[in-house]
This record gives structure tokens, sequence and C-alpha cells, in this order.
């Protein structure tokens, strides 16, 4: 049957239909909805995990137990998992094991732009790399068969494009396969220096063999045109974008397989022309792999460089010399950046943090909006978890003169993720360090994510739920508390009380998304436009529904959910 | 069939995911080969949202770049202008008057421009623009001006009747259905 698919849902198709069981993953966009599809299909056990490299060890042991199993992440959650992906490489597996990484081309939705074929090509595991949902679905397959036959994981790299354009899909019924049987194999799992040395051998072996691979499997595909006046070699987004710019005026090598990279496949369609071009986003790893087996008429990163995507006009423009027409105002258009939503309860908290000047260290979610206008409350943002340790070490390098100023803010599932850990170092290191958790129960700039302190999982079905503030006070920090996000003056007398004193603290600041279905929203508040006197105290919050219209505020009543902290910050009590 | 490039642009939020379900569903029960690419995370917290429909006997590229769009339909006047450069020569711009504040403006750092839709008519423009907020709210809830601006979109082409009709039953809930229709026949009498 063909359907419309997004790459993602048709990753999770594939996974069905090669008999995958078992499936743990964190979400990360744009990697996240493979797994979200993947939970729909009852035949498959799919979980969050708290990160990355728990759910690659989950789906490497379940690999070893015999089932077919999968996880899934972003790019820089690869780097999480790196540990686990390393020795798995020298483990293999029993059955199939494939690993999604999704890259984020143009960082649409990432804290940076890195190329995951690197690990791959520094762990040795191999790699393949689909173009569209059909390719996604069938890639996914041939990676479980393959994976088995190489006795190796595989990584299916992802990017935002593939990931997230639909395009259609033929889907076939899923094969069902026993669990394979489980022998203990200490000297193939057990990777101490003395087994370890063993499989190191082998997997230099089965690199050599993936490489003979590489050079004839249908993965890996030219395309000739008669009329071509250069040669293309391409991968992932970049082969559609190559295909719709030159059209018949280039033929193709199409790499399917992104690791290890074929040698005489490469050198043989070079040969067949004077100019070849390598069209890849981000680095030039194909380009290189060029010149490393002496093919030298090529040209890449010179003319693409190393930034974001390379659609079909910058292809059209650097190699044909081509432009299109257009129509542009030549008025200003102002930016519309993303916001924190009406009602969104980390607004009340910044907000408390910007007006009392106190530094901040942030984490990965919908609270790095903070940094933005009108709030710039934020100060750093690196990655997930590095709120809580950094501001230790922040704390540790300037002493009492930025304790008693500074504050981490992360949400609750990046703590779960990897702010626990940091957590453990304040109270072991014995900083005087001040961490809040923006608790809304959800995963939210991911699309609301089950995670261990909701009490629910993936499938939705009711869950043990981690005690943020047993946890806290279990680690060893003595002062926990509690506060409500939508009552300012509750939430700033506990960040001055929690900053002021002489121990660490934690500041759970608990109010669930206000886009949660089972959030209920207050009537939505009106301005009494004779009491306003235009003083802007209430754009102070940065709020969407608020505006001003002819020096008065003005409350829009299909973006307000009542939240009330305008309300508070109203001085003439004009907010009703 | 040379490939056809539609933009469905908006703010996070107003639903530009079903409108472009619909117009896929349409695209595929005619038999073309098609591609809808939208761009999930960050941007959709109250930013501008952009998804790209392509369709033809072979579409490559599942992204619109400027010039090459043949329609571009807006759920808000700003990101209109915003996405004045993706259209075509002779490609059709199809709106929503509503206007919905950037936080530039919200803020006072920038000013909403004025009589957007006088100045992308003087540039040349085919531009349709209709109060979809509206004629939802007629059909019954704001929340459908999604459904109005594609009924717009298809007293502008000429895909079938019954595809809209099927489209609209196997992506609206049966609840919703009936509302979403009215919304569609509003949108399609529109101009």
């Amino acid at each position: 049957m063909k359907k419309l698919m997004l790459g993602n849902q048709a990753f999770a198709r594939g996974l069905y239909e090669a008999g995958c069981r078992i499936v743990s993953s964190y979400p990360g966009t744009p990697s996240t909805e493979i797994t979200e599809e993947a939970a729909k299909y009852d035949e498959i056990y799919a979980e969050w995990a708290p990160n990355e490299k728990v759910a690659m060890e989950t789906a490497l042991g379940a690999s070893i137990a015999g089932a077919r199993a999968f996880c899934g992440m972003k790019h820089v959650g690869l780097n999480v998992a790196a540990d686990p992906l390393y020795t798995a490489a020298y483990t293999g597996v029993n059955a199939g094991l494939v690993i999604a990484v999704a890259d984020d081309q143009g960082m649409h939705s990432s804290q940076n732009e890195q190329d995951s074929r690197h690990h791959a090509i520094a762990s040795k595991v191999p790699m393949l790399e689909p173009s569209d949902s059909g390719e996604c679905k069938d890639f996914v397959k041939l990676a479980f068969e393959l994976s088995e036959q190489f006795d190796a994981p595989f990584i299916v790299r992802m990017s935002t494009r593939v990931a997230h354009s639909q395009s259609i899909v033929d889907t076939v019924d899923r094969e069902e396969l026993p669990l394979k049987e489980y022998t203990k194999t200490p000297q193939k799992y057990v990777m101490m220096p003395a087994f370890a040395k063993g499989r190191h051998v082998f997997v230099e072996e089965r690199t050599r063999k993936l490489t003979e691979y590489a050079e004839t499997t249908p993965l890996n595909r030219v395309e000739i045109s008669d009329s071509a006046e250069f040669g293309v070699i391409t991968n992932g987004a970049a082969y559609q974008y190559v295909k719709e710019a030159l059209g018949d005026k280039a033929s193709v090598l199409k790499l399917g397989m992104v690791n290890p990279l074929p040698v005489k496949l490469i050198q043989d369609f070079a040969a067949k022309y004077d100019k070849i071009y390598v069209i890849e986003e981000l680095d030039g790893i194909i380009e290189q792999h060029c010149r490393n087996i002496g093919v030298n008429n090529v040209q890449g990163k010179e003319i693409f460089g190393y930034i974001g995507e390379l659609p079909q006009s910058v292809i059209a423009e650097k190699l044909l010399g081509q432009k299109k027409d257009f129509v542009a105002l030549e008025e200003n258009i102002p930016v519309r950046p993303p916001v924190m939503c009406p009602g969104c309860p980390h607004r009340g908290l910044f907000y408390c943090l910007s007006k009392n000047k106190i530094t901040v260290s942030g984490d990965i979610g919908c609270y790095t909006l903070g940094a933005a206008a009108p709030l710039f409350a934020v100060d750093t943002t690196i990655c997930m978890g590095a709120s809580i340790s950094a501001l230790h070490g922040f704390n540790k390098a300037r002493g009492a003169e930025s304790e008693h100023k500074t504050v981490a803010v992360i949400g609750d599932s990046t703590f779960m993720h990897s702010g626990m850990t940091g957590l453990v170092n304040i109270a072991y290191n014995d900083s005087n360090s001040t961490v809040i958790i923006l608790d809304n129960s959800i995963t939210g700039m991911t699309g609301h994510q089950q995670n261990p302190t909701t009490g629910k999982n993936l499938k939705g079905d009711p869950a043990a739920a981690v005690n943020l503030e047993e946890l806290c006070r279990a680690i060893g920090i003595k002062r926990v508390r509690v506060v409500d996000p939508y009552d300012l003056a509750q939430t700033e007398a506990a960040i001055k009380e929690e900053l002021a004193a002489d121990e660490a603290s934690v500041i759970i600041s608990r109010r669930p998304c206000a886009l949660l279905k089972y959030v209920k929203h207050a009537p939505a508040l009106k301005v009494d436009t004779d009491k306003c006197v235009g003083c802007k105290m209430c754009m102070k919050l940065g709020c969407p529904a608020i505006s001003m219209k002819d020096g008065k505020a003005v409350i829009d009543h299909t973006q307000c959910v009542g939240c009330g902290i305008c309300q508070q910050q109203c001085r003439v009590g004009a907010i009703e | 069939m040379e490939t056809k490039s539609i933009m469905i642009v908006g703010v996070g939020g107003q639903g530009s995911l079903l409108a472009s379900r619909l117009l896929g569903n349409v695209l595929l029960a005619q038999g073309y080969d098609v591609k809808v690419s939208e761009v999930h995370g960050m941007s959709q917290r109250g930013g501008s949202v952009v998804t790209y429909v392509k369709y033809g006997d072979r579409v490559y590229s599942p992204v619109v770049e400027k010039g090459e769009a043949d329609a571009v339909i807006s759920f808000e006047m700003l990101e209109a202008a915003r996405c004045l450069p993706y259209l075509k020569k002779g490609g059709h711009l199809i709106t929503s008057t509503q206007q919905i504040d950037p936080m530039p403006v919200i803020t006072g750092a920038a000013e909403y421009p004025e009589d957007l839709a006088g100045k992308i008519k003087a540039a040349g423009v085919d531009l349709v623009a209709v109060d979809a907020l509206a004629l939802a709210e007629e059909a019954g809830t704001a929340k459908a001006s999604n459904v109005v601006l594609m009924g717009v979109l298809a007293s502008l082409t000429d895909f079938p009747e019954e595809l809209w009709q099927s489209a609209l039953e196997q992506c609206v809930p049966p609840k919703f259905l009936e509302l979403n229709k009215k919304a569609f026949e509003l949108g399609r009498n529109a101009r």
C-alpha cells in the first residue's frame, strides 16, 4: 500500500517490517518521531530512556539477548552514547542492532552542527544514509540484515530534511522473527583487554569486508547521463538537491553507504569525467576519502563550504551560474523568532531572574528561549546537563562573589538525562550553588514526551515517577523547596533566600506546561483601559498575548490562558 | 509534468500541519509523486512556520526556494510579505488578512508594517486576501482558518471536488468534519 510518510515514520515502519522487537531512545529533534511511531506498533516494545547512553546500552543488551533492537537519537545524543558505541563496535551483535542518528544541517533546532559521520569512522561502525522516506524504510530493513551478516551495529544517518519530509512509501507486512539463541561468549561480549585485543583484529577485518561490500552494494548507485559534462558524488539529502538542480547535466554517484566508503567504485566513476564535484553537506568526508585513494580531480568544500544545507539554489548558482528571479517588498519585515507560549510556566521564573540581574547557567529545552528579548535572562547554554556542572565550575572559579547571584536552570527531563550527576558533584565537592529545576511535568521542546518524572511511560501507561525533592535530598542537598512560578512574589522570595544561604540548594519551580491537554486554563484576562496608565510593566514579561495599542496594553483573548502573571505585575490593578 | 511547488506559511500553532496533510492527500489521490516538508522543534514555539508541498511526475528536492513557488498560502499577513520572494513570477499568493504581532513588535523594537496587502499588489503580485479567521468563526471555530484557506486554494486549482472531500474525511476527526466541510466551502466561495 502506498502512503505519504515522514522519513521518521517510514524509519519506524522499517523497524516494524524488519521484526524489530526492542526500541529504546531519548527524544531529540529531528529524530523523535521514529520512536513515537515505533511505539504505535503493538509488536514492538518501545521506551524512552533517561538518556542516549542508557538507550544504546539497552538496545545492545537486547541485541545480545537475541532480539532485533534499535535506539534513536539526534547528533548531539550520539556524543552521550559514544561510550557504548565505540565498544559495541567490538562486541558486535547477536540479533541485528540499528542506531539512528539525526544530524541537523542548518541547525533548525540544535546547539551545534556536527557531522555524525566522524563518529562512524572513529568507532569503525558502518553507516547508511537514506535520501527519502522510501529509502529510510528500505535501508533500515537492509541494515538489520547486514548487522547480522557482518556482526556489527549499523548506524542509519538521518538529516532534518530526510527525517521531516514526507514522501511516498510502499508498505508490506512484518516479518516475525524468533529470538535468536543466546550463548555465553565472553571472548565476544566481555571487553577486557585480553578479549578486546582479539575483537580489534576482528573489527579491522570486518571493515575490510565491508569496504568490499561497499564496492558492489546497490546502496551505492551510479546514474549515468549521456549528456553529462561532469560527475557528482553525493549522499543523503544533498542527492535530491543535486538531481533537482542539475538534472541530466551531471552523472551521479549516489552513496547510500557512507562508512566505509568504496574505493574502486569511486576511482572508476571519477575516471569517466575531467571534473568531479563532491556535493556533501557539512564536512568534506567523501572528498577527503577521494584524495586519500588518489582521486584528485575532485572539488567540493572550496566551492560549497562546511556550513548549513546545500539546497538546489546553491548548487545551480555555484555550478551553473543560474539564479532565480523573485519579487520582494522594500519594507522592513520584522523577524518572528520563537517565543515562550502564553501561560508558559518558565516566564514568571525567568522574569524574577532577569529583574534581579542574576547570572544564569542555562540548559537545553524550551527555557533556552529565556535568553531572548525581552527577558535576556540566560548567560550560557552548552549541552544537556551542562547548566549544573558549569554553575559549579563558575562558582568554584569566582567564589562568594558569584555564589550569591548565580543560578543554574534545567528542565525536569534534562535533569534526569544528565543534570543529576552535576548535582552530585555540587553536593560532593561542596559548592554553594543554587540550582533551579523547571519542572513542567513533560519534555516540552521536542513535542511532549513523557520522562521518568512524569509518572507515565512512552505508551502513556502509568509508570514509576522519580520524586525530585527526595532525589535531591538523597544526593545530599539539604535545602530543597518547591515554588509555583505563577506566583511571582513567592518565586522571587525563594530565589533571594536560596541565593543568600551559605549552602547548596535546589528550587523546584513546578507547574505543568500550558500546552498539556489536561491543563485547565483560566478565562482570558482583559485590560481596563480607564485604569491602564501605559507604564508597560506587563510588557516586560514578553508574553505574546500582550501588546500596546494607542498607549494602552491590550490582551489578545484568543491567546491568553489567564495565567495571571501580568495581573501581579500591574501596579494600578488594570488587568482583570 | 514539471514539478509544482506550494508553500504554506504561518505562525507556530496555526494549523499548517493539517493544511499540508489535506493537500498531500489530494495530490497523492491524483497519482502524483509528492513531497511534503516541514520543520519541527524550536521554530514551532510561536515562530514563523513553513511547509513545502511539491508534486509532479518525479519530485526530488523537498525544499522550495526563492522564485520557485507556484502558490504561497499564508495564514498571516506579515508571513505573506516575508515569503513573497519565494513566489515564482505569475504565481498566486493567497493570504488570510489576520495579523499577529511578532515579539519585536510587541516589545516596541519594530513596527508592524501598514497596508501590506496594498504594497504586495503594487508589486504586481496576484494576491488573494481573505478574512479567513472571520469565515472560520462563521463555520464554528477560529481554528478552522487553515481549512478555509485550503478552500480558497481549491477554487484556484482544478483538482476534483470529491478528492478534497475525501481528504477532509481522512484527515479530520469525525466530530469536527461537518464544521470543517463548512469552512472549506466558505473558503471555496470567498474569492
